[in-house]
């Protein structure tokens, strides 16, 4: 429900990154976002279509990555799928394991002229 | 055309005054909690008992998020503890900013604790760092014990879990063992407490807890 707030800081940053690079036309916005972020795509692009009007991203198109929920076992080292619920190592059975991806909400790289 | 390298986070502005939060709460020798639930999950009983049981032992003050009114701020300012309201206006998380003006009513040199209640949502405040030392997970059991698992952020990212309304489970079809097991999972470290506002079963250990936690 927050992405139109997520969106308004995403364009705050594409104007700044405009602005320092001097570009007048910002065509593309590429982000990352993590399965698990909590943010929903096709709400994040709604939002940012309708607040990028009237600046110079206002012809950019939002390209979104989706970042898979992935974890890693301390004990044996196997990377594993989180996107279900896991309790253990499907490799090892060991309770130690971490998300290693997933949580990512950050702007890659823009494209301008 | 011309590709520009960005790499930064798109919560970086919340982020940045998080950790100008926390570096102050650190420097102040303040504890600070992040409650957060689904509305009615019982964060404001739950304060309301935390702060009579702790009786003073510790000094206080809570952080008040709501949509609207005042009412939870009153509720808490009965307890004999500095509460201040935020009134969000809609806004479904507390964030930097809110919580930058709410402080300016409080003198934090002079607590030991203080308790953000966020608004009453599983989803979103999850996103929202407020420089907190940790995240409290509430969740009641009318609730039903799938929730952690439909919305695993949260029960993933807080440090202690509080099961409240456990007197009503003779009555309703919520199994207690499925959500201890599914926030295990997703949260081995997890300090979990079973609790209920209305008998005041379990709030001895997880208010010795807090006492310990806020001293340690």
């Amino acid at each position: 429900m927050h992405e139109l707030s997520i969106a308004q800081s995403l364009l705050g940053i594409v104007l700044q990154e405009a602005a320092r690079h001097g570009v007048s036309r910002v065509t593309k916005v590429a982000v990352k976002i993590g399965a698990l972020a909590s943010v929903v795509p096709s709400s994040l692009t709604f939002s940012f279509d309708l607040i990028k009007e009237g600046t110079v991203a206002a012809e950019a198109v939002l390209e979104i990555e989706q970042v898979p929920a992935m974890g890693v076992c301390h004990a044996c080292g196997a990377e594993m799928d989180m996107s279900a619920l896991v309790a253990a190592c499907p490799a090892c059975g060991s309770k130690d394991i971490e998300l290693s991806s997933g949580q990512e909400l950050y702007v890659d790289h823009i494209e301008a002229e | 055309m011309s590709e520009i390298e960005v790499g930064r986070n798109i919560l970086e502005a919340n982020q940045t005054m998080a950790d100008r939060f926390r570096r102050q709460f650190a420097a102040q020798g303040v504890k600070v909690l992040n409650l957060i639930s689904s509305p009615g999950a019982g964060k404001t009983s739950i304060l309301e008992q935390t702060l009579r049981r702790l009786d003073g032992r510790l000094s206080c003050a809570v952080i008040e998020g709501d949509i609207q009114t005042d009412e939870d701020a009153q509720r808490v300012a009965a307890c004999g503890v500095p509460a201040v309201q935020i009134q969000t206006q809609g806004a479904c998380h507390l964030d930097g900013p809110m919580i930058s003006e709410a402080l300016e009513a409080l003198d934090l040199g002079s607590l030991d604790l203080l308790i953000i209640e966020n608004v009453g949502n599983l989803v979103c405040p999850v996103d929202f760092d407020l420089g907190e030392d940790m995240k409290v997970a509430v969740l009641s059991v009318t609730e039903g014990d799938d929730k952690p698992s439909k919305y695993p952020a949260l029960f993933r990212a807080a440090g202690v879990l509080l099961v409240n309304k456990i007197d009503l489970l003779p009555y309703i079809d919520c199994g207690l063992e499925r959500i201890h097991d599914t926030c295990r999972a997703l949260n081995p470290k997890q300090k979990v407490f079973d609790i209920s506002c209305r008998t005041g079963e379990g709030l001895k250990d997880w208010v010795a807890w807090l006492e310990s936690w806020v001293r340690g």
